[in-house]
């Protein structure tokens, strides 16, 4: 046994990792990890202008037209899980990620890695909801490939979404487009998705099921952008949660942003499992929501078009965009006092403690 | 969400804040000990509701950031080796050891899974009889008994293949060491609500005559942490130093004896070294012989296991309370929840953490 | 160690002591309790629950009687502002 101290003042300390050589889960979070990744390894190679706005589509130029243009690689388990399955998700997911950028959806290819030994039986299930997922967003898919791996070597399906839509006239988004003075909308409720995955993971039960908000939201932003286009950025706040959609535009715009905790919905179940679970609600995906930061006076008329409207029956403004301490995004508490709303390293932990 | 909601009610958050304003006469420093209280008052930035004249600092009441370096490299070195599943709380997964965390060691291959209580653990270890099942338990007195019963369980059962390290810290040494150095500026505690809650308060009695320091065992919501300090504040104004229990709704003094038992039947106390600080005499449990066949630091023969810890932050000075974390020349630079350099930023609920994440200009 | 989640009983499933569990309710989630440490419980009670165990009670009396001491407090020092009686359900997170 190492010796016994008498004095607490004696300071040691472990020394901190280092550059890391090896992909930890942290790095797929959403989180700071990501944010370092794309960083450090993506963007040093392949910079250039569209790459570097960092949004979740890409605004492409092409003969007078501008097109979006946008991928996402699905790998959720469990692969079906109350409120749809791995392919609706991965549907509303880049139907999403087009609609962020103002964009009419139009077009899908869907790639498949399949591993040895997967039920054909969920296959279909899957292809069957991914055709349902299409059809009601009024998308097309139109190309797309299967490639099968050993047993052991592909955790039984990933899907990989690439879509293609036309950019409406006069829509302008971008997160670096956020200015001080504008104010921030939520469409609705968060934390669901990730808590009903979650939920299905660890076998939580439920008075009433939780179910994954999944849903494509293109038709709320038509909505939005038929009352005004001083919509400065619209952002689906999935892996990360409404935290990593808020801190990438507040550093992509270099303002800063302050929301207010008393309204922000949140399902009292959601919350209850959150508690339950350690886990803060803002850090939780979601995958039928958004976040839109617009011009301040077109807000409250942009948040009666998003009631008027199906998936933004909950829409409320949370916060305003600020100029001072750029990147910054901090909380009113229900206290009346501030906290920081950071990125977190990578995956939200259970806290035990 | 029913004794939850109404101990965080801003209106009397805020008239008991009022109340402390008012009876406050000179500058008192306050410590809580435990990590849960720490995320609570960062949280809901309770230091901006009360009078400057009161100091908040914090104590090493985050068991996952003490968890000793050694500790950790044995956890590793346990989950590297073949055919073992190593289960773990979550929060330990990025507790970095001497070249490594348990991430890394999943992305090299390791089976390391996230439990959300012992006895899933033990669940697995059932579920998997060719493999060896180990549990990382760390925590305070809080999460002993449930360990406890996990290994009680276990032997019961006759299962052959699970194992835990044991790394349990316990407060009342940890507390009698700040308040015995001769640096101490702490004058009054909230006391470990739910340490009490299994172990009951009267170890604290002694303390608070000892050391003539005020100690009301407090809750875990802003209400209850603001009540608890309205209560030291009223102790120290009027020079009494008696231990007093806020959380009263969950904690009686004698503590939950049904709990108690079990952890006297399967834990012994023994010195143990926590991170930061160094070995504290008496502020631990381990296994009783008896149930040596379920120690995996016997199992797996890492007793000699043992790393050094080079000298750095200044942790030990912020878990004092004599230094706050933003004082730290290397907080927010080189220290950071991603690149933590030490013991409180480690862990979601360490002070360092809890002041980078929710306070970090305060 | 500190995360304990205070839960009302829903129904006790009897059985060996050292497994005896509760179904309990969270807000509208609901998970299995082992209640080896709480032998008196029964459904309707409440309970303080940590890592998959419940520590303590929540013992109803005392909480009222705190609770109506701080609601109180809160009226008689702000005066009309707070509500002996109302307990809010903040939907802050």
């Amino acid at each position: 046994m190492p010796e016994i101290i008498e004095d607490i003042a004696q300071f040691t300390c472990p020394p901190p990792l280092g550059v890391r050589d090896k992909i930890v889960l942290g790095h797929g979070s959403g989180g700071r990890l990501s944010a370092e990744l794309l960083r450090d390894v993506f963007l040093p190679l392949f910079s250039n202008p569209v790459l570097d706005r960092l949004d979740d589509q890409a605004v492409l130029e092409i003969g007078g037209s501008r097109l979006a243009f946008t991928t996402d690689s699905f790998v959720v388990k469990p692969l079906f899980f109350p409120g749809g399955d791995i392919g609706s998700l991965a549907v509303h997911g880049t139907v999403n990620d087009l609609a962020m950028g103002g964009a009419v959806p139009l077009f899908l290819s869907a790639g498949f890695i399949l591993e040895e030994g997967f039920p054909m039986e969920e296959l279909r299930r899957i292809a069957t909801s991914m055709a349902k997922a299409a059809a009601a967003a009024g998308v097309a898919v139109v190309t797309g490939d299967t490639k099968v791996v050993e047993r052991g070597k592909g955790d039984g399906l990933y899907v990989n979404t690439t879509g293609i839509g036309l950019v409406r006239d006069g829509a302008r988004l971008s997160a670096s487009q956020a200015r001080p003075g504008d104010r921030v909308i939520l469409s609705g409720p968060i934390g669901d998705h990730g808590i009903a995955i979650l939920a299905t993971r660890e076998g939580l039960e439920f008075e009433t099921e939780i179910l994954s908000d999944s849903a494509p939201l293109h038709q709320l932003v038509e909505a939005m952008l038929g009352v005004s286009t001083a919509i400065r950025c619209l952002r689906d706040p999935t892996r990360g949660g409404l935290s990593s959609a808020l801190n990438e535009i507040a550093v992509q715009s270099s303002v800063s942003i302050q929301i207010d905790e008393t309204r922000i919905p949140v399902h009292d179940q959601v919350k209850g499992a959150c508690e339950l679970l350690g886990l803060d609600p803002l850090y939780v995906a979601n995958e039928g929501k958004l976040v839109a930061i617009v011009a301040p006076e077109v807000a409250g008329e942009i948040v009666a078009a998003m009631r008027r409207h199906e998936f933004g029956r909950e829409a409320v403004v949370i916060g305003s965009v600020g100029e001072k301490r750029a990147g910054l995004v901090t909380m009113k508490t229900a206290f009346g006092s501030t906290r920081i709303v950071d990125l977190l390293a990578g995956d939200q932990l259970p806290r035990i403690c | 969400m029913k004794y939850v909601d109404e101990y965080r009610d801003p209106q009397i958050a805020l008239t008991i804040a009022g109340r402390v304003a008012r009876n406050v006469t000179r500058p008192w420093v306050l410590m809580e000990v435990c990590g849960g209280q720490t995320h609570t008052l960062m949280r809901y930035g309770i230091d901006e509701l009360l009078p400057k004249a009161i100091e908040l600092v914090h104590g090493p009441g985050c068991p996952v950031c003490v968890t000793p370096l050694e500790m950790v490299d044995r956890a590793i070195r346990i989950a590297e080796l073949p055919g073992v599943i190593f289960t773990s709380y979550g929060d330990m997964l990025r507790v970095p050891g001497s070249r490594a965390d348990l991430f890394e060691a999943r992305a090299n291959g390791a089976d390391v899974r996230i439990v959300y209580s012992p006895l899933e653990a033990v669940k697995i270890a059932r579920a998997n009889p060719d493999n060896k099942v180990v549990f990382f338990g760390v925590g305070f007195e809080t999460t002993a008994p449930a360990n406890a019963m996990a290994v009680w369980q276990a032997k019961r059962e006759g299962l052959t293949n699970f194992s835990m390290i044991v790394a349990h810290v316990l407060v009342p040494p940890a507390m009698r060491l700040i308040l015995e150095s001769p640096t101490n500026r702490v004058q009054g505690f909230i006391g470990p609500g739910h340490v009490c809650a299994v172990m009951g308060y009267q170890e604290y009695d002694q303390l608070a005559r000892e050391f003539h320091v005020p100690i009301v065992i407090g809750g875990f919501e802003p209400v209850d942490l603001l009540e608890s300090i309205a209560m030291l504040v009223a102790q120290l104004e009027e020079g009494r130093a008696e231990v007093e229990n806020q959380y009263s709704r969950s904690v009686n003094y004698e503590g939950n004896l049904a709990a108690q038992r079990i952890m006297r039947e399967v834990f012994e106390v023994s010195d143990r070294k926590w991170r930061g600080i160094g070995s504290i005499a008496a502020s631990g449990y381990r296994l009783r012989e008896e149930y040596a066949s379920f120690d995996a630091e016997r199992v797996f023969d890492l007793k000699d296991l043992n790393a050094e810890e080079p000298k750095e932050c200044i942790s030990a000075l912020v878990l004092q309370g004599l230094k706050k974390p933003v004082d730290c020349s290397a907080f927010g630079k080189r220290c950071t929840p991603v690149t933590p350099l030490g013991a409180p930023m480690v862990s979601a609920e360490g002070a360092c953490a809890a002041y980078y994440q929710y306070r970090r200009h305060a | 160690m500190c995360l304990a989640v205070p839960g009302r009983v829903l129904n006790v499933v009897e059985g060996d002591p050292a497994f005896r569990t509760a179904n309990v309710d969270f807000c509208g989630v609901r998970r299995v309790v082992n209640l080896a440490f709480t032998p008196e419980v029964k459904a309707g009670d409440f309970v303080l629950v940590h890592v998959g165990f419940a520590i303590s009670t929540v013992d109803e009396e005392e909480a009222a009687r705190t609770y109506k001491y701080l609601a109180q407090i809160g009226a008689l020092e702000e005066e009309g502002l707070a509500s002996a009686s109302a307990v809010k359900t903040g939907d802050a997170p």
